[in-house]
């Protein structure tokens, strides 16, 4: 597979790593009530989609950056490549 | 040893012979032979032996679709099984040996299964062989596994080498043939990256096979000025011996260049094969298409073979099996044959037609609407039997029949992607449906036949393609060619035909198939796997239509209804050396050196795989015989005076910024914000999962400056996983990491003078005194007169200890430094094994007992994972199942009696307990001879084993039938109260 | 029809009239007390021993294509129960148990040969791990050896012992461990149930669940609705897919893609498994002479069965690295299949929040050599609504609890286990 990495242009995806669902950004809040069934969902429960994923890719063998590629499970299709640390923040994420 | 089957013509070099032997006899060939059409020409029909039944073969075809003619070529380490004939280019020296025969070709003893094959009907073996119970290994299987196979390896290791390259182009085309040489034609004039590949050594596909002419050109003619001026095109890359063995996401087509096969030994210097990556904006097929049989009773014999391939062989070759032939055909294009052989002179003594209406087209008797139905000849064709129109039958003798049932498009490459291929009525064949993005398919890959219809569409194909990518192609002049129609009427087997071959080489057959009908394998898979149809070295290239046509015509229902199964690669197989490269054997996975590397093999040390890193693991001296001797030495010596270690393995990151102590606090366990510039704290990280997932030590160099190191085995993993916390959990953090890894060379200086050694080469401006650098300072310092070095006060072997880095390009003088240094103190340098046998004594936990399921809790340091802060993992650490209260706990194990030696991996079982898995109390992770102790020491993870220190327990090792008895005390063998490192 | 030898013989000389088709092609009917959607080998066998060992009548197998067509058509067919865990080892050892007298118990020869395993260790951390591993197997009453390098050697000589970029040190054997002819599983397992009054409905696609009040009703198909009484749902590889359908749209599994391979036909050349330690890369020799062998999961979240070229090179290095006398022998075929892959690369048999709906997946790429261990446990699940003793540890709240069976210590990443 190739990855059109925001600042580097089409890559082999054999230099990345793969992690899985970028759902995994959204990491809990720890003083949350139910801060273990939280963690707990994310951590472990996958809506696993049989077309367009949402995932996270780090780019090892290459400069470091970890990525959210749009895929399509069905067809390996990749229609969005963007930096993880983009979505994080469009997400809501800070420090 | 004349060629008496040697015709006028062809594309071989006369003036050059070649010799090689099959089955040891000496024959004599041309350049541009190959060994199947050398064959022919010396009058050689009989090639191989069928899979199951040992029929004997000979050529179904002329290409890569060959099922029958396999041969073991070469001899010795570069012995290959199962090569087709009619794809090993002859060289001089050739040898051949036929397979999966006994004693000989012509005689083979397991022949007898023919006469058996009732009973060996498709898949008799599910419903026998089932009683005694036990027969089916002892007996039965073995029986049929020496049966069984083809060829055989060498089982020696290839001499030659294998190399892996990769191409990028706008168009890559797949198949040489008209189609393909148009479309490269168009797009290399065009001024397009242009990649041209094709199985065959002589580019030109089916124009090397026909007597048409292109314009006034023959077709061979054409093909090779093309080609000419492809070469010249410096945009063009032609790539001959070339299989496109795969088509992968995102344009990525695997390649397979036989560089070398067609010479006897690679030349100096270049591999044997090479796999190529090509990464493409567009792709045109023009594979061509391969031609299918006709079944009829004993079709599978030598001299019958494709019409198409009979005409390719005196053609291109001028060979034929045999000087009189027949045609048995339902199309016109079968009639081609027969007028090309007249042409050669070859006599033919019928074209058989299955259609009423045929016509006729070539200068011989034509039997229209009449089959062949059965022929005579075991070793070799001598007679057909012609059931005539009328019904009556008739002998012919023939030496050779050409049969031609059709052709069906080579759509292989297009289902690569899980594409599937459509009915074309028309054709009677299957045509490309959905493409692989990118791809297009062009002449007669694509169902357009003809010659004119083949350069039309590849010229197009190829102005289509280069459209998409904005280049503005014309399509090139292309001369006028033959634009035959199809007529052809579909006819897959003979009626009343048993014994009629649907695939040669598993002896599948229409008996066969229908059985498989009869017993409810009706879709293609279950028919494919009960029969094993399709599922021989070709994949089905010339049988997968047929049995799919009988079943459709047994369940009633049209081919496209019974379906097709699914085209997987490679397209033809390609050798594991192939895909396996350079990395094979010690070249597996790279090598990486530690600092200390030279020196240490100066020492004569013996070196350990950890990870891809060799490491010394001891360094024996002279005298020392047995490795505990070197390492009980080294272990000594460091507690008794000082030792030194390269520890550069251990992972290093650098973590700098003004939220760099925040952002520590949040990947370890452990609070990180209140260390002081100039400590270094112990660390332990966890996965979000709760489990422990590395520890190591982070050193406070500045407010904004850390150096945190990860173990060796970890480096990696726990760098990738900082840079998840970093850029997806906490983007705005300020802070910023780097591995540093290879760029500091560390050294690990241990034992009670490591302080006076070092002083002897720290510059005397840094003091190093305890109450200076007390145990966990760290600081930046310099040595030798000026080289820049940290410092950390850090103990892993329990001892008074430090690590000392420096810019890795000056580790080698560091080591030699520090050695020659400690003469004075009798330093030693010791590898991992006393490292271990230190860490052991030490209660460190290492990769044993990091073995990603046990937790902060097991590990004894539970209270080290602060409820006051956010950090990976603490919250999933509370769960139920990972704090209950006889949760497995990691503490030390000593022999009851001090003589005898337990090994990791036992398991803890209570004295009096059978030892079983109700009764296990938990397992050994970790165990040494402490030469300080003078017995056998170990670590493990016990039930609640916090609480049992005093207890007595059995460490049993069922596998070797041993159990020891152990008592459960501290971890911490030595010095547990920690004064010595302190020291 | 019993199948035998005699029987087969007697077929020979009459011209193969008298064989019946394996399984019969039924019309569904319009309810069961129990259906099974997925015609793989778990579903099979689940119907085979619900209507064997438990007595159960009114069942029906639903595929949506052709029975076999998913992961029991499409492995590298090892069994073993090599297991180190408690949750595993005697569930895995069950099913050995059961593969040894399949046969003759389902009376159709899947050539289950027992062979043995050789897993290879290449350091001393490894040793130790298998060592572990082996004693765990001995505790459970299981078989298992641990050889040394000279053992090792003694056993498969062609190894590379001499230029091995990571040295051969020992090995885990598992006598006992060997392979079975996949396909046959499925066959056997459906005529057995076949011949038990199972409807077993080929291109029967589940397209909905009928759900009321909490309880499931039945199934909506691409041949209409089926009433059922209880649903269970052995769908690996397409878990997520057809649970969605029921409304539960997260589950503790991620589909990936795993490609196997095989050879052109050898003489014989590899007697049992062998599995490579310092790389992916496990191999063994069908009766029919062809190596088939196997690496790691291409690693991403896929559907798609097909796999690329990374994966392929990878594993063939692993098998030249080991093994470089195969280097010659031609790959022939490969193909993937989709993997449930759960969050501790265990499965899951359990049941669900919806009343009568009944889950068995998580396979990860063991699911083969777990068939008749699986069927059996399942159906007990569905006939008894209580786990088996051997699969009670393969629940959905492990993961909530804190009670993962990670053998190999991943954590909650799939494409990892």
């Amino acid at each position: 597979m190739i990855i059109n990495h925001p600042l580097l242009g089409p890559r082999d995806s054999q230099e990345f790593t793969y992690l899985g669902d970028a759902s995994l950004i959204d990491r809990p809040d720890w003083q949350a009530e139910d801060a273990v069934d939280r963690f707990y969902d994310y951590l472990y429960e996958r809506e696993n989609p049989a077309g367009e994923h949402r995932e996270l890719w780090f780019h090892e063998q290459g400069d470091r950056s970890w990525l959210v590629v749009t895929r399509n499970t069905l067809t390996h299709e990749i229609t969005n490549v963007e930096l993880a640390r983009d979505v994080a923040r469009a997400r809501g994420r800070g420090k | 040893m004349s060629q008496i089957n040697r015709i006028s013509g062809g594309q071989i070099d006369r003036a050059k012979s070649l010799n090689f032997t099959f089955d040891g006899k000496s024959y004599q060939g041309h350049p541009g032979d190959t060994l199947a059409s050398a064959l022919l020409a010396n009058g050689v029909r009989l090639m191989g032996r069928s899979f199951k039944y040992h029929r004997p073969r000979g050529l179904l075809s002329s290409g890569s679709e060959e099922p029958n003619a396999l041969v073991e070529l070469r001899t010795g380490a570069r012995q290959e099984p199962n090569t087709r004939a009619t794809v090993a280019e002859l060289f001089d020296g050739l040898e051949a040996k036929s397979q999966n025969r006994w004693p000989s070709l012509a005689f083979d003893a397991m022949g007898v299964n023919d006469k058996l094959s009732p009973f060996l009907a498709a898949g008799f073996y599910y419903k026998t062989f089932m009683w005694p119970k036990a027969f089916w290994e002892k007996l039965y299987e073995p029986i049929i596994r020496r049966a069984a196979g083809l060829g055989s390896l060498s089982m020696e290791v290839d001499p030659d080498t294998y190399d892996k390259g990769f191409l990028h182009c706008d168009l890559l085309i797949i198949g040489a043939g008209p189609a393909g040489l148009a479309a490269a034609l168009t797009a290399g004039r065009a001024g397009a990256d242009v990649i041209l590949a094709d199985e065959d050594f002589a580019l030109g596909g089916r124009l090397n096979a026909e007597t048409f002419t292109l314009g006034d050109a023959s077709g061979a003619d054409w093909a090779s000025a093309t080609v000419a001026e492809l070469a010249n095109l410096p945009n063009v890359r032609l790539m001959p011996r070339t299989t496109i063995l795969g088509a992968f996401d995102h344009g990525i087509y695997g390649a397979l260049e036989r560089v070398s096969d067609h010479v006897a030994v690679p030349a100096s210097g270049k591999p044997r094969q090479t796999l190529w990556r090509i990464y493409t904006k567009r792709s045109l097929l023009c594979a061509g298409a391969t031609e299918r049989p006709i079944a009829f009773d004993n079709n599978d014999r030598p001299g019958i073979m494709l019409a198409g391939s009979l005409r390719a062989f005196a053609n291109r070759w001028a060979a034929v099996p045999d000087r009189q032939v027949a045609i048995f055909t339902n199309n016109d294009d079968g009639h081609r044959t027969a007028t090309d052989l007249l042409a050669k002179g070859v006599r033919v003594a019928a074209v058989i037609d299955t259609r009423a209406d045929a016509p006729r087209m070539a200068d011989c008797e034509l039997l229209a609407g009449a089959e062949v139905i059965d022929c005579k000849g075991r070793l070799g064709l001598t007679s057909i039997t012609v059931r005539l129109a009328g019904g009556q039958t008739r002998q012919i003798a023939c030496g050779a029949l050409g049969v031609s049932g059709g052709w069906n498009p080579n759509v292989h490459l297009t289902c690569h992607q899980r594409g599937i291929p459509v009915w074309n009525e028309a054709l009677a064949a299957f045509v490309p449906g959905t493409n692989p993005v990118g791809m297009s398919v062009a002449g007669a890959a694509n169902g357009t036949f003809s010659t004119a219809a083949a350069l039309a569409t590849g010229a197009e194909g190829a102005v289509r393609s280069l459209a998409d990518l904005g280049f503005k192609a014309k399509a090139a002049d292309l001369p006028p060619a033959e634009d035959a129609p199809v007529n052809l009427s579909p006819f897959w087997y003979v009626k009343g035909a048993s014994r009629a071959w649907i695939d040669q080489q598993n002896d599948v057959t229409v008996k066969d198939v229908k059985l498989a009908h009869q017993e409810g394998y009706r879709s293609v898979e279950h028919l494919k796997r009960y029969t094993t149809l399709g599922m021989a070295t070709d994949q089905g290239k010339t049988a997968n239509m047929g049995g799919l046509a009988i079943m459709a015509e047994m369940t009633g229902k049209s081919i496209p209804e019974t379906g097709t199964t699914i085209f997987r690669p490679p397209y033809t197989p390609v050798p594991i050396a192939a895909f396996a490269g350079r990395s094979a054997g010690a070249d597996f996975r790279p090598v990486r050196l530690t600092p200390s590397h030279v020196w240490a093999a100066e020492q004569g040390a013996v070196f350990v795989e950890v990870g891809m890193w060799k490491r010394a693991q001891w360094f024996p001296k002279p005298g020392e015989t047995h490795w505990r001797q070197s390492v009980d030495r080294e272990v000594l010596a460091t507690r008794q005076s000082v030792g030194i270690c390269d520890v550069t393995t251990l992972g290093k990151i650098d973590v700098q910024g003004t939220d760099a102590a925040e952002f520590l606090n949040r990947i370890y366990a452990n609070a990180f914000g209140k260390l002081a510039v100039g400590k270094v704290r112990y660390g332990l990280m966890l996965r979000e999962d709760g489990m422990v997932m590395d520890d190591g030590t982070t050193a406070r160099l500045a407010e904004d400056h850390f150096v945190t190191t990860t173990t060796t085995a970890n480096a990696v993993s726990v760098y990738r996983h900082m840079e998840f916390c970093r850029q997806c959990l906490w983007p705005d953090l300020d802070v910023q990491i780097i591995s540093t890894t290879e760029a500091w060379a560390q050294l690990s200086v241990a034992g009670p003078n490591a302080r006076k050694l070092l002083q002897k080469i720290v510059d005397a401006e840094h003091d190093i005194s305890n109450e200076a650098f007390p145990y966990m300072a760290c600081g930046e310092i310099t040595v030798c007169g000026g080289l820049r070095a940290r410092l950390f006060r850090i103990s892993f072997s329990g001892e008074l200890a430090y690590e000392i880095a420096v810019p890795t390009r000056y580790g080698d003088g560091l080591i030699r430094a520090m050695v020659e240094a400690g003469r004075e103190f009798d330093a030693v340098v010791y590898g991992t094994e006393a490292l271990g046998v230190m860490r052991i004594e030490k209660g460190h936990a290492a990769g044993n007992e990091l073995n990603g399921t046990t937790t902060a809790l097991n590990l004894g340091m539970g209270g080290m994972v602060s409820k006051k802060k956010d950090s990976i993992g603490s919250t999933l650490s509370e769960r139920e199942g990972l704090t209950r209260d006889d949760a497995l706990n990691l503490v030390g194990f000593r022999p009851v009696d001090r003589s005898r030696a337990f090994v990791a991996g036992s398991h803890f079982i209570n004295k009096g307990d059978a030892a079983n898995a109700a009764n296990d109390q938990g397992y050994m992770t970790s165990v040494a001879y402490s030469p300080n102790l003078g017995h056998t020491v170990g670590l493990g993870f016990l039930k609640n084993g916090a609480n049992r220190k005093g207890e007595i327990l059995r460490a049993v090792n069922p596998v070797a039938n041993e159990e020891v008895e152990v008592e459960v005390v501290s971890a911490h063998f030595v010095d547990p109260e920690g004064e010595r490192l302190r020291a | 029809m019993h199948y035998s030898g005699f029987k087969v013989i007697k077929e020979a000389l009459t011209g193969h009239k008298g064989w019946k088709p394996a399984w019969r092609d039924p019309e569904p009917q319009d309810r069961y007390d129990i259906v099974i959607i997925g015609g793989g080998g778990h579903g099979l066998a689940t119907a085979y021993y619900l209507a064997k060992e438990f007595g159960k009548a009114r069942i029906a197998v639903l595929e949506k294509g052709w029975i076999g067509g998913g992961n029991v058509g499409r492995n590298t067919t090892i069994i073993r129960s090599n297991y180190l865990l408690d949750g595993n080892e005697p569930f895995y050892e069950f099913s050995m148990k059961l593969w040894e007298g399949l046969e003759q118990d389902f009376n159709f020869n899947a050539m289950v040969s027992q062979r043995g395993v050789l897993n290879l260790c290449h350091t001393d951390a490894q040793r130790d791990a298998y060592r572990r591993r082996a004693n765990a197997m001995r505790l459970n009453g299981v078989d298992s050896e641990l050889l040394d390098a000279e053992g090792v050697r003694k056993m498969v000589p062609f190894l590379n012992f001499d230029s091995a970029r990571f040295p051969i040190k020992g090995g885990l054997l598992q006598p006992r461990g060997g392979t079975v002819r996949h396909d046959a599983v499925a066959w056997g397992y459906a005529r057995g149930a076949d011949m038990r009054g199972v409807d077993i409905i080929q291109n029967c696609e589940v397209t909905g669940f009928r759900i009321e009040n909490g309880k499931v009703t039945g199934v909506e198909t691409s041949r209409g609705f089926i009433g059922a009484g209880k649903v269970g749902c052995a769908v690996a590889g397409s878990s997520g897919r057809v649970m969605a359908m029921a409304g539960i749209n997260r589950l503790p599994i991620e589909s990936h893609v795993l490609q196997a391979f095989v050879t052109e036909g050898l003489k014989p050349v590899i007697p049992g498994v062998i599995t490579y330690g310092a790389g992916h890369f496990y191999v063994s020799q069908s009766d029919k002479g062809g190596l088939v062998f196997g690496g790691d999961i291409d690693g991403y979240n896929s559907y798609a069965q097909r796999g690329n070229l990374p994966v392929v090179e990878d594993v063939c290095e692993g098998g030249m690295s080991l093994m470089p006398m195969i280097g010659r022998a031609r790959l022939l075929r490969m193909w993937g299949g989709i993997m449930d892959m759960s969050m501790d690369g265990s499965p899951i048999i359990d049941r669900t929040d919806t009343d009568g709906l009944y889950f068995n997946g998580g396979w990860c790429y063991g699911g083969f050599k777990a068939t008749p261990a699986s069927g059996w446990c399942f159906a007990h699940l569905l006939a008894t609504d209580t786990p088996h003793d051997t699969a009670k540890a393969y629940r959905f709240d492990r993961f909530r609890k804190g009670l993962m069976i990670d053998e190999k210590g991943m954590g909650a990443q799939p494409n990892l286990h």
